[in-house]
C-alpha cells in the first residue's frame, strides 16, 4: 500500500505572526494543512494518509477536518508527532504498521504540510520513483550560485553549480527500508540527521530524484506566506 | 485545494495562476488528454485581433478534453470514471434555442479558463461519461460533437432527397463531419471536394473525392457542408452555390476571421437555406460517445488523430502547440501536468 504522510509536528516558532503553527494559518480561505491534505486526497494512487501533529494541536487538526474535508474521510488518521521530523515520520510509521502491519509492500509519501502547492504530477512521479528505486527525494536545480563557508565568515568553496539541487519534499521511502535504516542510528545520529534522505545517504542507499516545482515554495517565514497568500490572490491576514 | 491553472498571458507566453477551488457540489476531474483546435493555435500564434487578444487574455487554451472524475459529491460519477467535459457553461436552459447559440450561455477557452489545468472542477451535467474509450480518441470528443450538433441540425432542416451530400473541405472538420454523416446518413453518397491530394487519401469511408479545381460540371450535390474556413470560405461557398441542386441546404463550418462575399442572386434563385453552424451542447456530446464505442468509427478517427508525447512541464506545451503546425489533422497528447 501507498502511505501520504503529511508532517506538521512544527510548532511554528519561526514565524511569529501568531501564536498558531504555521501550518494552520489560512491560505485563500482555508488553513494551509487542508489545501495540502485535498492534494493527497486527490492523488488516487495513495491509499491513506497519515497527518504527525503535534501533540498539542491534535484536537484542532481533527476539527479542521471535520470542517473542511468532506471526502474520503475514512483514510484520514490523525497521529501524534514526535520531538524532531524523523521522529514524527516514525510515529506515523508505527500507526501504519498498527494499521496494516509490516509488509515490504509498503510506502510512505513524506511531504511538508508547509507546502500546500504540491501537484498530482509531483505525487505520482514519487510514487512512480519509489516503486521503482525504494528511496526518493523531490527537487528543483539550484538557481543561485551555491558558496560553502565552514567559518560563516569566508568561502571555502563553490561547488558546480549544475550539480547543486534544492530540496523539496514530498521525500519517499520504502517503510521497510527507512525504518531499518532509522533503527541503526545511534541517538547521536538521530540528533544530526535531521533529514531522512540523508539516513540514506549517509548508509549508501542511493536516493532517486523527482522533479518538483519552484512553485512547490514551504512557508516557513513571513516573506514566504506573503507570497503563498500573493500567489492566491488572497489578501494578508496579521 | 490550489489548482494550478496554465494561462496563455500574450502569444506563446504561459502563466501559472494558482487558483483557490472548494469541494463544493462541482465534480472535479483530472484531466488525462487533450487536444489542439484551430482556435487554440491562432490564441497560441497571436493571430486574432489585437483587441480580441487583449480583452481575452490571460486565459487558459483547450476545449477539448478527456479526463477522470476524482471527486462527485452527488455520485452521478464513480471514482476514476472516464469522462468528456463540454465546455459550455449555461446559465440557463431554453426550450427552444440550443445551449451552444444562447445569450448568456459561455465557452471555456474563449473568454474563460480552457481545460489547461491540473484539476477542471465542473456542474455534473458538463460531464459526460466515456467508458470504454481510449484516451486519445475521447480527446477528439467536443471536435466530433460539433460534427453531430450540424448533422443534426441539417437532418431537421435540410429536405429529404438526400441522395448526394458535398463536403468542402479536406481538414480534420471535413473528415469528421463525413464520418459523422456516414454514421448518420448511410444511404447518402458521399463526395469531397479539396485541395491537397495526400489529405483527401484519407477519405477512404467517401464515395467519391474531388480536387476542388478538377471538379466535374455535371457535378451536383443535394446538400453540403462548408467545413473550410479561413480564405477558402469564400471559394468553397462560391462552389457550393454553383453545384449544389435547388432548395439545398448549405451548412456553414469553417471560421473566417474575414467577411465572405456570397453570391446571393443564386442563393435566391435554387433558393437555398444557408444555416451557420458552431460548437454543440450536451446531447451531441452524447451521440458523439455513443458514436466513439464503435470500433469502425473509432479507427477512422483514429487515422486523423497524431498523438504527441506526454506534456509534463510548460516546456512542452510549447512542443505541443509546435508539433500541431506540422501535423495535417488534429494533434492530442496525454496530459501529466
Amino acid at each position: 500500500m501507498i502511505f501520504g504522510a503529511i508532517l506538521a509536528g512544527g510548532v511554528g516558532s519561526r514565524m511569529h505572526i501568531s501564536d498558531m503553527p504555521k501550518q494552520f494559518l489560512s491560505l485563500g480561505n482555508k488553513p494551509i494543512i487542508i489545501h495540502t491534505l485535498e492534494k493527497f486526497l486527490l492523488c488516487e494512487r495513495i491509499d491513506e494518509i497519515y497527518i504527525g501533529v503535534h501533540a498539542s494541536w491534535l484536537a484542532h487538526m481533527e476539527d479542521l477536518i471535520d470542517r473542511y474535508i468532506h471526502l474520503k474521510k475514512d483514510r484520514i488518521h490523525v497521529v501524534a508527532g514526535g520531538s524532531d521530523r524523523n521522529s514524527t515520520i516514525m510515529n506515523i510509521v508505527a500507526a501504519i504498521e498498527t494499521d496494516h502491519g509490516e509488509s515490504d509492500d509498503h510506502y510512505i509519501i513524506t511531504h511538508d504540510s508547509v507546502r500546500p502547492f504540491v501537484t498530482d504530477r509531483i505525487l505520482n512521479d514519487n510514487v512512480e520513483s519509489v516503486l521503482k528505486y525504494k528511496a526518493t527525494d523531490t527537487v528543483t536545480e539550484a538557481v543561485d550560485t551555491i558558496v560553502v563557508s565552514e567559518d560563516g565568515k569566508v568561502i571555502s568553496d563553490i561547488p558546480d553549480r549544475r550539480k547543486m539541487y534544492q530540496g523539496q519534499t514530498p521525500q519517499s521511502f520504502q517503510i521497510s527500508l527507512l525504518k531499518r535504516l532509522y533503527g541503526e542510528l545511534s541517538e547521536d545520529e538521530k540528533n544530526i540527521l535531521t533529514d531522512a534522505c540523508k539516513i540514506c545517504v549517509v548508509r549508501n542507499v542511493p536516493v532517486h530524484l523527482v522533479a518538483g516545482e519552484v512553485s512547490n515554495l514551504k512557508i516557513t517565514t513571513v516573506s514566504d506566506y506573503n507570497i503563498a497568500q500573493a500567489m492566491v490572490g488572497g489578501e494578508r491576514i496579521d | 485545494m490550489i489548482n494550478y491553472v496554465y494561462q496563455l498571458v500574450s502569444p506563446q507566453v504561459f502563466s501559472i495562476k494558482y487558483e483557490d477551488i472548494d469541494f463544493s457540489d462541482k465534480v472535479i476531474i483530472r484531466p488525462r488528454y487533450m487536444a489542439i483546435c484551430h482556435a487554440d493555435q491562432r490564441y497560441y500564434l497571436g493571430q486574432r485581433d489585437r483587441k480580441v487578444l487583449a480583452k481575452k487574455l490571460p486565459m487558459a487554451l483547450i476545449h477539448e478534453c478527456f479526463g477522470e472524475v476524482v471527486y462527485d459529491p452527488g455520485q452521478t460519477f464513480e471514482p476514476g470514471e472516464p469522462v468528456v467535459l463540454i465546455p459550455n457553461h449555461v446559465d440557463h436552459k431554453d426550450p427552444v434555442i440550443y445551449e451552444n447559440y444562447a445569450k448568456g450561455s459561455y465557452f471555456l477557452s474563449s473568454g474563460h479558463d480552457g481545460f489547461l489545468r491540473e484539476y477542471v472542477d465542473l456542474a455534473a451535467d458538463r460531464v459526460v461519461s466515456a467508458k470504454g474509450i481510449p484516451g486519445h480518441i475521447g480527446a477528439v470528443s467536443e471536435f466530433v460533437s460539433v460534427a453531430v450538433h450540424a448533422a443534426t441540425r441539417f437532418g431537421k432542416i435540410s429536405h429529404e432527397y438526400r441522395d448526394t451530400i458535398g463536403i468542402w473541405g479536406d481538414g480534420s472538420l471535413a473528415c469528421v463531419v463525413s464520418c459523422v454523416l456516414k454514421k448518420m446518413f448511410p444511404k447518402s453518397r458521399l463526395v469531397i471536394i479539396g485541395k491537397n491530394p495526400s489529405k483527401l487519401s484519407f477519405f477512404s469511408h467517401a464515395d467519391e473525392t474531388w480536387l476542388s479545381e478538377d471538379i466535374p460540371e455535371d457535378l451536383r450535390v443535394d446538400h453540403a457542408f462548408e467545413c473550410c474556413g479561413g480564405e477558402g470560405s469564400y471559394y468553397a461557398i462560391d462552389d457550393i452555390i454553383h453545384y449544389i441542386n435547388p432548395q439545398g441546404t448549405v451548412m456553414l463550418m469553417g471560421v473566417s476571421e474575414n467577411k465572405v462575399a456570397i453570391n446571393t442572386r443564386d442563393v435566391l434563385e435554387k433558393g437555398l437555406t444557408l444555416v451557420g453552424s458552431s460548437r454543440s451542447g450536451r446531447p451531441d456530446f452524447e451521440k458523439a460517445v455513443e458514436f466513439m464505442k464503435d470500433p469502425r468509427f473509432t479507427r477512422r478517427l483514429g487515422l486523423i488523430i497524431y498523438e504527441d508525447k506526454p506534456v509534463t512541464s510548460i516546456k512542452d506545451i510549447h512542443r505541443v502547440f509546435r508539433t500541431d503546425l506540422d501535423t495535417p489533422f488534429k494533434t492530442a497528447f496525454r496530459w501529466e501536468l
